[in-house]
């Protein structure tokens, strides 16, 4: 297992933002992380990468305890992920940004390996035309491409994706789920918050189900889908989840 | 004969500590309402000095009368600052604002020298000396104290009672949701800005009744206000009067112990220290 | 990116820094010497401050403390210890290094309006504490006996010395930038800049990036104070610390461009020339005579430059030529 999260608790205060979550991705996998919205998926998140400190439980990276490290300390034992509301280094280029994954991820390369690393990420995601534009001016739709650039620049071994595909426009969406794809093909495990839902259930190996901190649901796709306890916790009616006609098919506004 | 010094001492610390303490709330107050150091404050101090030095010798009007006119000057003057170099860099980082405020700073001490040259000036307005028991102290000293209280007592009601206070605390608080309320946030900061200044240059003002000054004496109490902030913690009114209280009594009772080349040791130490460990002040949690 | 292009910049700027340097000399004049000394002692210190304010983006309030304390270290070695000028320099540079390395530690976890607010009271405590210190003169300070400088020539030939160190330090100083800028390390530092909390998802381990920052940011101008007061044969605490030489520095690196290679240079330099022309200056402008409003029109300068090209001279003529660059993406 890549990554086991055992009995993972994150209180603030007196709030349960996360309750004794026990899950474990196999190598290889894409799992899908799913919920309402506060259900504490991007919080659950931060506890891997260790943005908030858990407050019970432990979070394993192939079988070593990083529950308690440093967010720096995670991303160079492999960990790279990307954040629901982008987070470009705005003054710098495109390619500066992406250099930065690479320099300073698991193989902290000098910056002459880390540029072409680098300029592969760009290639991959469609970038290499923006390279020299700083990253600030980009579109919301760019910046999403970028964070994904940067954090596969840093050659990780676990991916978090967080919301890379809201605000895609549908030609956008398929384009991004076959990059994912080729991501994962390339030997990278992913996890991937996510609320387009035909792209979950069509790119998850595995979908976890959140509610209100808790872990409602560990499966297949479709097994999940058909799970009576998500589709009332979740969907709150029952309904067809993989409705490949809309993109919002969760409760929410999209963002 | 000791304890009386003593006395003496924290007495002396305590009245011009309350004058420390409302400088400091005009720093404080801009600082909590729009995230902005100004440090065009210690000018604005000096002005305040100047323009009751001008208003009591060359229009002889009694210091008070020129303190309302050095409070109303103040006003304007925190309008016109905010107007000029705050407004367009309020939301830009930290450098650019306190950048612009120093540039203030630069053209007010610039035009000050250039008229006023760097000479003492004092005001040597006599109120006589209050006694109890062994303690004495110019009444120029517990006026100004007293006055010091006044305005920020007087600033406290406004913030609670009146509309227009309670849309500087609501700017505070949230700016943007204040808006979305349609409360008229623009011309707020500006009025906070002013009202900030205003307090500097009162604070000037009484401190100008009893001590001398020049036009860079400013700087110097700057510096006192940015260590009562802090102790205060950044943006808490209440912290900012505790804090003045606090310098002026070190400054009060220390001399009686060390040289009192030590007192800014030990002010900028403890500075630097709580900036450290407890950086929300010594009350805890701003605004 | 090449490696030429990588460094262009800084070649230009260490060019450009020698050139204009050796103009005094080749002139032979003092005056032109003078000037252009106070013009290298700016760059040199305003390069430095450049690493951490415009590479790392912590605004550093006080940083004349660094030239403070190399002065007194440096006059200390020279006045009463009896070293070499060349020792006092290398001991001025260390203590102000070590000293940042263990103020780093502890300030640098402050951002914002608390960085800046902390370093003033640094360099205020400093101050203020060696004012009590009597060995290094307390209160009035310290002097240099005038018979020390024949070992440089007698005073006029250590006045062209200390020109030349001073040219080379800025030199130092302003390559030192330029090599942080094109390299990982400086690289680290723009991410911290623009994201600090970003940074450390990305593998930046923040505190050591932004104290190595802060330590090449102090030696320099710990240098420059050891040299600079042994030119002037005199120290004492308020001319050591002065707050508003601090924010002048500031200003010199906005002026030109925080965060690039040349704008230290650039903006140190005509600021400095600026300041020297309005004071030596007998223009008058509605009956005022602008020498008497120096500070003055200093200020107003500042606002316009923050208010409206708040990138810089360089930054703003970077940001175009980039524009015109990207423009058919």
């Amino acid at each position: 297992m890549i990554l086991h999260l055992h009995r993972v608790t994150k209180a603030f205060g007196g709030l349960v933002a996360v309750r004794d979550v026990t899950f474990a991705v196999a190598p290889g996998q894409i799992a899908g992380l799913i919920g309402p919205n506060g259900a504490g998926k991007t919080t659950l998140f931060n506890c891997i990468n260790g943005v908030v400190p858990i407050t019970a439980g432990r979070v394993e990276l192939d079988g070593r305890a990083i529950s308690g490290l440093p967010p720096h300390a995670v991303a160079r034992l492999g960990l790279a992920r990307t954040h629901q509301i982008v987070r470009p280094l705005k003054e710098l280029t495109v390619r500066e940004n992406t250099i930065a994954g690479a320099c300073f991820g698991r193989e902290r390369h000098g910056l002459k390996a880390a540029a072409r690393l680098a300029d592969e990420a760009l290639e991959r995601l469609e970038l290499s035309s923006l390279a020299a534009v700083p990253a600030g001016n980009l579109t919301i739709a760019m910046k999403k491409r970028l964070e994904l650039a940067r954090a596969l620049a840093a050659q990780p071994r676990l991916l978090l994706l967080d919301e890379v595909l809201a605000g895609l426009n549908a030609t956008e969406v398929g384009q991004m789920v076959r990059t994912i794809r080729s991501i994962r093909e390339s030997g990278v495990t992913i996890v991937m918050i996510e609320h387009i839902m035909h792209a979950v259930m069509a790119l998850s190996d595995r979908v976890l189900v959140i509610d209100r901190g808790t872990l409602i649901a560990d499966g297949e796709p479709k097994a999940v889908a058909r799970d009576p306890a998500v589709i009332a916790a979740y969907l709150g009616k029952p309904s067809e989840p993989a409705d490949a006609d809309q993109d919002g098919v969760s409760p929410e506004a999209p963002r | 004969m000791w304890s009386e010094t003593l006395l003496a001492s924290t007495v002396d610390g305590l009245l011009i500590g309350v004058v420390y303490g409302l400088a400091a709330l005009g720093l404080t107050l801009i600082f909590g309402v729009m995230n902005v150091v100004n440090l065009a404050h210690g000018p604005t101090m000096t002005l305040g000095m100047f323009g009751i030095y001008l208003s009591a010798t060359k229009l002889g009007l009694h210091p008070f009368a020129g303190l309302v006119l050095v409070a109303a000057g103040g006003l304007l003057l925190g309008v016109g600052i905010y107007v000029v170099a705050v407004k367009r860099v309020i939301d830009a980082p930290h450098l650019a604002s306190l950048l612009a405020t120093f540039s203030v700073n630069l053209m007010i001490v610039g035009v000050a020298t250039a008229i006023f040259s760097t000479s003492f000036r004092n005001l040597s307005h006599d109120l006589g000396v209050l006694r109890a028991g062994p303690i004495a102290v110019p009444g120029t000293r517990v006026a100004a104290a007293l006055l010091a209280v006044a305005v920020a007592a007087a600033l406290q009601v406004f913030l609670t009672r009146t509309r227009l206070g309670k849309y500087v605390r609501a700017v505070a608080a949230n700016r943007a949701a204040a808006e979305l309320v349609g409360i008229p946030s623009a011309r707020v900061l500006a009025l906070s800005f002013g009202i900030g200044t205003m307090l500097a240059a009162t604070a000037g003002g009484l401190i100008a009744l009893s001590l001398p000054f020049t036009v860079l004496s400013g700087g110097v109490y700057e510096l006192k206000s940015f260590v009562i902030v802090v102790l205060g913690g950044l943006g808490n009114p209440l912290g900012a009067l505790v804090g003045g209280v606090v310098l002026g009594l070190i400054e009060g009772i220390v001399p009686v112990f060390a040289r009192a080349t030590w007192v800014p040791v030990l002010e900028y130490g403890l500075f630097v220290l709580i900036l450290l460990v407890r950086p929300s002040g010594l009350l805890g949690g701003g605004r | 990116m090449g490696t030429q292009r990588r460094h262009a910049p800084t070649v230009v700027a260490a060019s450009l820094l020698v050139l204009s340097a050796a103009l005094p000399a080749l002139a032979g004049s003092a005056s032109m010497r003078e000037t252009m000394f106070s013009v290298l002692l700016a760059i040199g210190l305003a390069a430095s401050l450049n690493i951490l304010l415009g590479y790392c983006g912590y605004a550093s309030f006080g940083h004349v403390v660094f030239f403070g304390i190399g002065g007194y270290a440096g006059f200390y070695l020279v006045a009463v210890q009896g070293a070499h000028l060349a020792t006092a320099i290398a001991g001025g540079g260390l203590v102000a290094g070590a000293f940042a390395a263990g103020l780093g530690a502890a300030i640098l976890r402050l951002r914002g309006p608390h960085f800046a607010l902390a370093t003033i009271g640094v360099n205020e405590a400093v101050k203020a504490l060696i004012v009590n210190i009597e060995p290094l003169g307390g209160p009035t300070g310290m002097n240099l006996n005038v018979s020390v400088f024949r070992a440089y020539g007698g005073a006029a030939g250590m006045l062209w010395a200390a020109y030349g160190t001073a040219a080379a330090i800025a030199v130092g100083a302003v390559v030192l930038g330029g090599l942080v800028r094109t390299s990982r390390f400086g690289l680290g530092l723009l991410v911290i800049r623009e994201d600090e909390d970003a940074a450390a998802v990305l593998g930046v381990v923040a505190w050591r990036y932004k104290v190595g920052a802060y330590v090449l940011s102090a030696v320099f101008p710990g240098m420059l104070g050891a040299l600079f007061f042994f030119k002037q044969g005199v120290i004492e605490p308020a001319g050591a610390f002065r707050l508003d030489l601090s924010v002048e520095l500031l200003v010199m690196v906005m002026l030109g461009g925080a965060g690039t290679v040349l704008g230290p240079l650039v903006g140190a330099g005509s600021y400095q020339l600026l300041r020297s022309g309005l004071l030596t200056s007998d223009l008058e402008v509605l009956g005022v005579r602008i020498r008497d409003v120096q500070l003055a029109v200093a200020g107003a300068l500042l606002l316009l430059v923050v208010q409206l090209v708040p990138a810089g001279l360089v930054g703003w003529a970077r940001g175009r030529w980039l524009a015109l660059r990207s423009r058919p993406a």
